[in-house]
């Protein structure tokens, strides 16, 4: 099996700006990834990257993605990485189709959404329930859904559908809505929004679609009729693949200022990461320094010197 | 060879914009259903797919839910 210079895992900012990186100074690499671009590419408007004063998420990926491929990058899409672990001198990356050797690794894989971990939630993924109004929330024009959770991306998520939407339930554990106040109030001012706080949601029904979801309101019980869930309850990093990699209590992947993780010649960069402040600008940038480090780091190995 | 491929999209799904994207990089003709604005693609596809996530994309009958690339490509013979 050859090995790698370098294997780059994600390719939303973090992992496209090291995947530039390391095509200028054309190391023998791969970048292996489930998507492009992440959770920007789920994202509406797009107003603190630099350089473009308003840009919507999958239109700043197609620039990413535009920029990348003006360099010969072998890119490996729709492919998940099961396992990363140390194997000697180098890096053992598993996926669902195959297997690399690396010298050298830079975890860029992001976060995904956290599920509800309720009755009926499997049964009835992309039959009424979702994780992505701005991809499925048209479909439910004119009926009744609800959105789960309290924060900012469920604010997101209900601006959206309000515009669609017959009525949407805003299910929120908590005694008040956070996030934004200016989505905030515009939410609490449309006519066909419900929120109801201090709420779970105990299980999802339905036949072949959603039907209804059972919550649990103020410690009452009841059953509301909707076609659509959303579930917006926040995000989980992608890290369970690094396992001996060194993580903090919320899974994000620990790194020093180098971008270095406890395993030398293993980098982190972008929202897998414990760099506080989940930004696509913020993503990119560390995407660069994990790029650099990795050149050093592999400088130094072909000097034997570490 | 002939081929009928529809795609149902909504225009802000980033997946959708990936599969529209693929097909006219291998210079594939396809006719797009917006679900958004089309109501009875929208049932229609529901229907087809036993399923409410978009894209869906109909190979001569073929029904592929998301942007699978080597199921679309197999079912492209490309």
């Amino acid at each position: 099996m050859q090995i790698y210079d370098l294997v780059i895992i994600g390719a939303g900012p973090a992992g496209i700006t090291a995947a530039v990186y390391a095509a200028r100074q054309n190391l023998n690499f791969i970048v292996i990834s489930r998507d492009i671009g992440g959770q920007t590419a789920l994202s509406a408007e797009v107003e603190n990257y630099t350089g473009y004063q308003v840009i919507s998420g999958p239109e700043l990926v197609q620039r990413f993605e535009k920029h990348m491929h003006k360099y010969n990058i072998n890119l490996r899409e729709n492919e998940s990485v099961l396992n990363l672990k140390r194997n000697g001198e180098n890096f053992l990356i598993k996926t669902d189709k195959a297997e690399y050797l690396a010298n050298c690794v830079i975890i860029a894989s992001g976060k995904q959404s956290e599920q509800l971990n309720v009755l009926g939630e499997q049964e009835f993924k992309n039959r009424g329930l979702a994780y992505c109004a701005i991809c499925d929330g048209p479909i439910f024009a004119g009926k009744n859904v609800a959105v789960i959770g309290g924060g900012n991306s469920a604010l997101d998520a209900a601006s959206i559908l309000i515009k669609v939407a017959k009525h949407v339930y805003i299910i929120n554990n908590a005694e008040n809505l956070k996030g934004d106040q200016l989505l905030r109030q515009k939410i609490e001012q449309s006519a066909n929004v419900t929120i109801l706080n201090k709420s779970q949601v105990l299980a999802v029904a339905g036949d072949k679609f959603v039907k209804s979801i059972k919550i649990k309101n103020n410690g009452q019980e009841q059953e509301l009729a909707v076609e659509g869930v959303f579930v917006e309850i926040g995000l989980v990093p992608n890290s369970e693949f690094a396992e001996e990699v060194k993580r903090n209590q919320k899974k994000e992947i620990m790194v020093d200022i180098h971008n270095q993780t406890n395993i030398a010649g293993i980098f982190a960069a972008g929202d897998v990461t414990d760099v506080p402040e989940k930004q696509i600008i913020i993503a990119a940038g560390e995407g660069s320094k994990a790029a650099l480090g990795a050149f050093g780091y592999l400088a130094r190995k072909k000097t034997g010197n570490k | 060879m002939v081929k009928s491929i529809k795609v149902y999209t909504t225009p802000t799904c980033p997946w959708c914009i990936r599969v529209k994207s693929f097909l006219r990089d291998n210079k594939i003709n396809f006719q797009n259903f917006d679900v958004s604005s089309d109501q009875s693609a929208a049932d229609e596809m529901v229907k087809k797919s036993g399923q409410m996530g978009v894209p869906v994309i109909d190979i001569d009958g073929q029904i592929i839910v998301g942007f699978d690339q080597e199921r679309i490509k197999l079912a492209l013979g490309l």
